[in-house]
């Protein structure tokens, strides 16, 4: 052990090198998502690449092989060494990352939360660039499933897990907008099912509520994996033109759908826009053209004027962006 | 130790004239100098692979992620020295982190919850031992299922959701220092050097190398066999008790997936240590090497920015190299 620490002191003592920041002219941004391999982030990465590409920041990104809660812990203190200027994060868990987030910022490091926010840990980050007004989804789904069948008849929702904040969220603004709205009065919610976001589960619930409720007009399912599922079973049942199916889906994983009449609208934001956003954001605070707190307003080509929110918290879109056979193949993720 | 006489009776009466190999070969030709060797090629690499990556503080301070697995792997080290194996202690830090946290919910001081939580621990390993001894189950099965059974008991204890906001004095045992080493890592190393002497020198230790290599034998020789596999099962509980509280401290929070997945960390670290799988081999400095390594590769692959996907071919790679040397130098050794 002895020989072992003599060794390791020796081996750092002679490559010892100072690690300086970056150079300090450009500013260097890196965006740690959930995990690899999920097309949703890599549009997300593609948003801040353009903007570096614009602006001349330095831009990377790394992420973790699981999206377990503290499996970004390693890669936040090894970017807070690489000496970064802003390190970008849609975090695992609401509070694991806690401590390692302080000690990033007390270096100077700026913390943007992007995507998802540290909920009931706001002081532990410098900003949030979140996708949309969520407090908008739920009502705007209920609406556009409504268009879809006249506002009336049954209806059913399929969401993820029981207990996924965001769904349950959007699930108890739905609830409320049919209950206190008169225009949705002949709506009528038979059935909330969860299928886990489980390809499978989804699939099996999404074919009991079929057969369970003969009258269905219609489902929403804000989830991704769910209103996928619920659209195969649609198509492969040859119920699209009797029960209409909405929700939250990505354009990608819709499109044969929507090509063939299966489904006909469905709505999602833009991962893109938000990558966009907080490269913008981040350059403009990291210059002092503008100030990092509520109020402040920034003009980002392509999304107009943006402003920060209470708690430092800066919506990409204001409303869902809707997705159909007229538009869905301007996007790709 | 690695040089026990595995040859029949027999054989050695034939052999008996075979002269003894060349005391600077015993020391050399050991499992541990491949994982020695490993360590300053990788610090040698990762120091060329990234300018940030040779900083001390910053290795200690990413070293700190690892050792709660690093601390329960020596325990693992002398089970599976002992010819068995325990695939649960990840599951039960999350447990007994629960449990504390749960308790501490409840009103319970802090210090008492941490008792509780380490007397959880003491439970929850001598069922392992129980099972195994008792029951005679094989080791890999029993703990396979209080693999899941022990984190099911975590979620039920703790819900989804995640349990926080201890008083500061506990939050951030990996920020406090002594001599500018985080104390975890200080644990780390006087657990290495307190179980290493304990394995390498002591009867004790000699006896846990017997029932590894013959469990018969040793049983024949008047070891007690069921009493220290049971003190084994019973001291990877508590340690793994204690690793989930350093765990609560450092992340301030518990949630039932805390350490998800650490039991193959740990094994990974006993493997690339030079212990034989099959028991009867292997030692504590292997184990402590090993788990520096661990740390060296994955902090100078993460500063350098490498993707994951490379970095885990990487330790497959690294994995499969020191068992492929590590069953060669035991072959040559019995020879």
């Amino acid at each position: 052990m002895l020989k072992k620490s003599l060794m390791l002191g020796l081996a750092l003592s002679l490559t010892l090198s100072t690690a300086a920041a970056f150079a300090a002219d450009k500013v260097s941004i890196v965006y740690i998502p959930k995990n690899t391999g999920n097309p949703y982030f890599d549009s997300l990465v593609k948003g801040f690449q353009d903007a570096c590409a614009k602006l001349a920041c330095d831009f990377t990104t790394a992420a973790p092989a699981t999206a377990e809660a503290t499996s970004q812990i390693p890669f936040i203190t090894a970017q807070t060494q690489r000496g970064v200027n802003v390190i970008a994060i849609s975090p695992n868990s609401p509070d694991a990352l806690n401590q390692v987030l302080d000690r990033a910022r007390q270096k100077g490091t700026l913390v943007f939360a992007v995507n998802g926010d540290l909920v009931g840990n706001f002081d532990h980050r410098d900003a949030a660039i979140l996708p949309v007004d969520f407090t908008k989804t739920g009502p705007g789904q209920v609406e556009l499933l409504g268009s879809m069948i006249n506002y009336e008849g049954d209806i059913a929702i399929l969401s993820a897990t029981t207990d996924a904040p965001d769904q349950n969220t959007w699930i108890a603004a739905m609830n409320d907008a049919l209950k206190t709205n008169p225009k949705y009065a002949k709506m009528k919610l038979v059935a909330t099912v969860y299928g886990d976001d489980d390809p499978q589960k989804s699939t099996t619930e999404a074919e009991a509520l079929l057969s369970k409720y003969p009258n269905l007009k219609g489902i929403i399912s804000p989830t991704t994996v769910g209103v996928a599922a619920a659209a195969q079973v649609l198509q492969s049942a040859g119920k699209a033109a009797t029960i209409k199916l909405t929700g939250l889906g990505t354009p990608n994983q819709m499109r044969p759908f929507v090509k063939d009449g299966t489904v006909s609208a469905f709505q999602l934001w833009s991962p893109y826009n938000e990558g966009l956003l907080a490269a913008y954001y981040a350059v403009a605070v990291k210059n002092g053209t503008i100030k990092n707190e509520p109020g402040a307003t920034l003009d980002v080509p392509g999304l107009g004027k943006v402003t920060v929110g209470p708690d430092h918290i800066i919506n990409t879109q204001a409303e869902l962006t809707t997705f159909d056979k007229n538009n869905i193949d301007k996007f790709n993720f | 130790m690695s040089t026990e006489t595995h040859a029949t009776p027999q054989v050695s009466a034939v052999r008996d004239a075979a002269t003894p190999r060349p005391r600077w070969q015993v020391i050399v030709f050991r499992p541990e100098t491949v994982t020695f060797l490993l360590l300053i090629i990788a610090i040698i690499v990762a120091s060329n692979l990234s300018p940030f990556f040779a900083n001390f503080s910053f290795i200690l301070e990413s070293s700190t992620y690892y050792s709660e697995y690093s601390i329960v792997a020596l325990v693992l080290t002398m089970v599976i020295i002992s010819g068995e194996i325990d695939l649960s202690p990840a599951s039960t830090m999350a447990l007994t982190a629960c449990t504390f946290a749960a308790s501490y919910q409840a009103g319970v001081p802090i210090p008492a919850a941490m008792v509780l939580a380490v007397i959880a621990g003491g439970l929850l390993g001598a069922f392992n031992g129980l099972m195994v001894i008792v029951f005679q189950l094989p080791s890999i099965i029993v703990t396979i299922g209080t693999l899941t059974l022990y984190r099911g008991l975590a979620q039920v204890l703790a819900g989804d959701k995640s349990i926080g906001k201890f008083p500061t004095w506990f939050v951030g045992l990996d920020y406090r220092e002594l001599l500018g080493i985080p104390v975890p890592v200080l644990i780390f190393v006087g657990a290495s050097i307190v179980l290493g002497l304990i394995v390498g020198m002591t009867i004790f230790g000699r006896q846990i190398y017997q029932i590894g290599t013959s469990e018969v034998a040793a049983r024949h020789a008047g070891i007690r066999v069921r009493a220290i596999k049971m003190g084994l099962f019973i001291l990877m509980g508590l340690t793994s008790a204690v690793a989930g509280l350093m765990a609560a401290s450092r992340l301030g929070s518990v949630r039932y997936d805390l350490a998800t997945g650490g039991e193959l960390q740990m094994v990974l670290m006993v493997m690339l240590g030079g212990t034989y799988i099959f028991g009867g081999r292997g030692t504590i400095l292997g184990t402590f090497l090993a788990s520096w390594l661990l740390v060296i590769i994955a902090t100078g692959m993460t500063v350098a920015n490498i993707v994951i996907t490379s970095q885990l071919t990487v330790m497959g790679l690294l994995l499969i190299i020191s068992i492929i040397a590590t069953n060669a130098i035991y072959a040559r050794n019995q020879r």
